[in-house]
């Protein structure tokens, strides 16, 4: 059962990803500014990191295993669905943009909440803004830990338990003692093969299926809808569609992992050059793995656990150890955007929270003490909380992206560019934001009058930020801004 | 206050908005717009539907090669130091 040849790629990978942990560690003990360094990185990212570091942590399990398994029973449309993913890449860069870098150097943010707490100087807002974070990403971290963990036990016929724990012991090594520079250096790395990986099974996909055309006639003979802009069932209606277009448009800027990026990198030439970089290879790899998904069904039929078709079609038309590079970009999309979100929800806790409610005063060395203990003690109980998941978990994770998303997004933009933005209306719409997009999902899942769920609350969180902060504009005559 | 780089961050954003909606036309238009018809009568180029070619792969492609145009004429450099503004907090 065990395929040693799709396994050793596998573990080399691994092994690569760990060493650059150790080597990034260095940095951490050198830095003379702890916290820059640890969780943003010393704010050093080049063009080529920035752009990795995006896409992979933006590219999750759902790209590689979920996303090509329902593409393979839903046919093209599924494809065009991913492609709304395209802005992605240069959208949050280019409307956070400078703006968001120098105001973040100005107020020496270093955490996303950074930048809301100075700039609406509440300590509510950092409150919910923090309590959204952890809550929600510690979730959507446990799901990519679960699917990480089962993809290593399909793969290797390791029993679950001991597949979490391989996985979670690198992971948590090269992040606890990296730091943000380990995760986006491990993020370069698993980028790279992801954009490989997606590649290589496509040309292996559309060989085995004996070219383009002939895929096309057999979906065609199959179910003519497959090759629709419609969907196999025709559920994919323009309406829904573009509003799809919303939850990854408009809203990927309220995602804290992705926001905080953008406040990482060096300097306006690291930025140009990754948003060429970064939609290349986020154009690359959900086109190649989403296509593939579809082109799988006349290759490889009968497929009945969409999150099957990705690793049982590489094994089928690759020769193993080609099967075991493709096999580690699943594996990398994970590992990338947990290491993202473990490094996020600990900058949280020891520097929003700790630092600003409970010991303002604590030196570097306390600190650095603390977030190390910190970055274990989630890990260990993310581990924990994947042996066997709670009902509660899976349920928060179902609205992680949406939720974030509806309470970030327009506190973070509109409180960059809208002079009279303030505090009463940023908490208003974070709140609003929320809850309606949990009590809309709870009843409608997630398509609400044929629109996706989350357009209809990040359209009352705007309403309620803008209207609420116009009631209470009078209140902040006297506020100096520096935006 | 007013820092001079603004100017230019904003107009920046606003090129973001703009290529966000030519984005979205090509990849929306294209496959509605082609794709709406009776499947099996679709036209193929290079194997794919039209409206699958010209919206996700031509498309794609289109909006790569505008935003290398875009970054090269359009976006300018400028520095993040803070000293440069004398307004250091």
């Amino acid at each position: 059962m065990i395929h040693w040849q799709v396994i050793i790629p596998l573990i080399l990978f691994l092994v690569i990803i760990f060493l650059i942990g150790m080597w990034a560690n260095k940095h951490v003990m050198q830095s003379d500014s702890f916290l820059q360094e640890y969780f943003l990185g010393g704010r050093q990212m080049g063009g080529f990191l920035l752009a990795m570091t995006m896409m992979a942590t933006y590219g999750s399990a759902s790209s590689f295993i979920g996303g090509p398994g329902v593409a393979y029973n839903t046919g093209l449309g599924w494809v065009l669905l991913s492609m709304a993913q395209l802005p992605a890449g240069y959208y949050v860069l280019m409307v956070l943009g400078k703006k968001f870098a120098i105001i973040a150097r100005k107020y020496k943010a270093i955490t996303l909440i950074d930048f809301l707490r100075e700039r609406y100087q509440s300590n509510f807002v950092v409150i919910v803004s923090a309590l959204s974070i952890i809550i929600f990403l510690f979730s959507s971290m446990a799901a990519q830990w679960i699917g990480g963990a089962r993809l290593i036990e399909s793969l290797t016929g390791l029993h679950y338990t001991t597949a979490l724990f391989i996985f979670a012991i690198v992971v948590l090594v090269y992040v606890i003692v990296g730091g943000f520079r380990a995760v986006a250096l491990t993020d370069a790395v698993q980028g790279s093969v992801m954009f490989l990986g997606s590649v290589i099974l496509l040309i292996g996909t559309i060989i085995a299926g004996g070219g383009v055309s002939n895929i096309m006639a057999d979906l065609v003979a199959e179910n003519p809808k497959l090759v629709s802009p419609f969907g196999a069932d025709g559920s994919l209606t323009p309406l829904y569609v573009s509003t799809f277009w919303i939850l990854i448009g408009i809203g990927v800027i309220g995602l804290p992992q992705i926001a905080v990026r953008a406040m990482s990198y060096k300097n306006s030439a690291s930025m140009h050059s990754a948003i060429i970089i970064g939609t290349i290879a986020l154009g690359t790899v959900m086109f190649g793995m989403h296509l593939t998904g579809v082109f799988a069904r006349p290759v490889l039929p009968g497929v009945e656990i969409g999150d099957k078709v990705m690793p049982l079609l590489t094994l089928k038309v690759l020769p193993p150890f080609l099967a075991g590079v493709v096999l580690a970009a699943p594996m990398a999309a994970i590992m990338s955007t947990v290491n993202a979100l473990l490094i996020l929800v600990s900058s949280t806790i020891v520097k929003d929270i700790y630092l600003n409610f409970i010991k303002p005063q604590a030196n570097d060395h306390e600190i650095k003490k603390l977030s190390f203990f910190v970055t274990t003690l989630i890990g260990a109980a993310v581990v924990i909380v994947a042996l066997k998941p709670p009902d509660l978990l899976v349920w928060l994770n179902l609205f992680s992206f949406g939720g974030l998303e509806s309470v970030f997004v327009w506190p973070v933009v509109l409180g960059l560019y809208w002079k009279k933005g303030n505090k009463y209306g940023a908490v208003s719409s974070m709140l609003v934001g929320l809850i309606s997009y949990i009590l809309i999902y709870e009843k409608w899942k997630t398509t609400f009058l044929g629109m996706h769920t989350v357009t209809t609350s990040i359209i009352l969180s705007l309403i309620t930020y803008v209207t609420i902060s116009l009631m209470t504009h009078h209140r902040f005559k006297n506020f100096k801004h520096i935006i | 206050m007013n820092d001079k780089r603004y100017k230019i961050a904003h107009r920046e954003a606003l090129i973001g908005i703009a290529l966000v909606i030519i984005n979205f036309a090509i990849w929306f238009g294209f496959a509605y717009g082609l794709g709406s018809g009776d499947p099996k009568k679709y036209s193929y180029v290079f194997g794919f539907p039209a409206w699958f070619f010209y919206s996700c792969i031509a498309g794609t492609i289109f909006m790569i090669i505008l935003l290398i145009i875009v970054i090269k004429f359009f976006f300018k450099d400028v520095s993040f130091d803070t000293e440069e503004d004398g307004d250091e907090r």
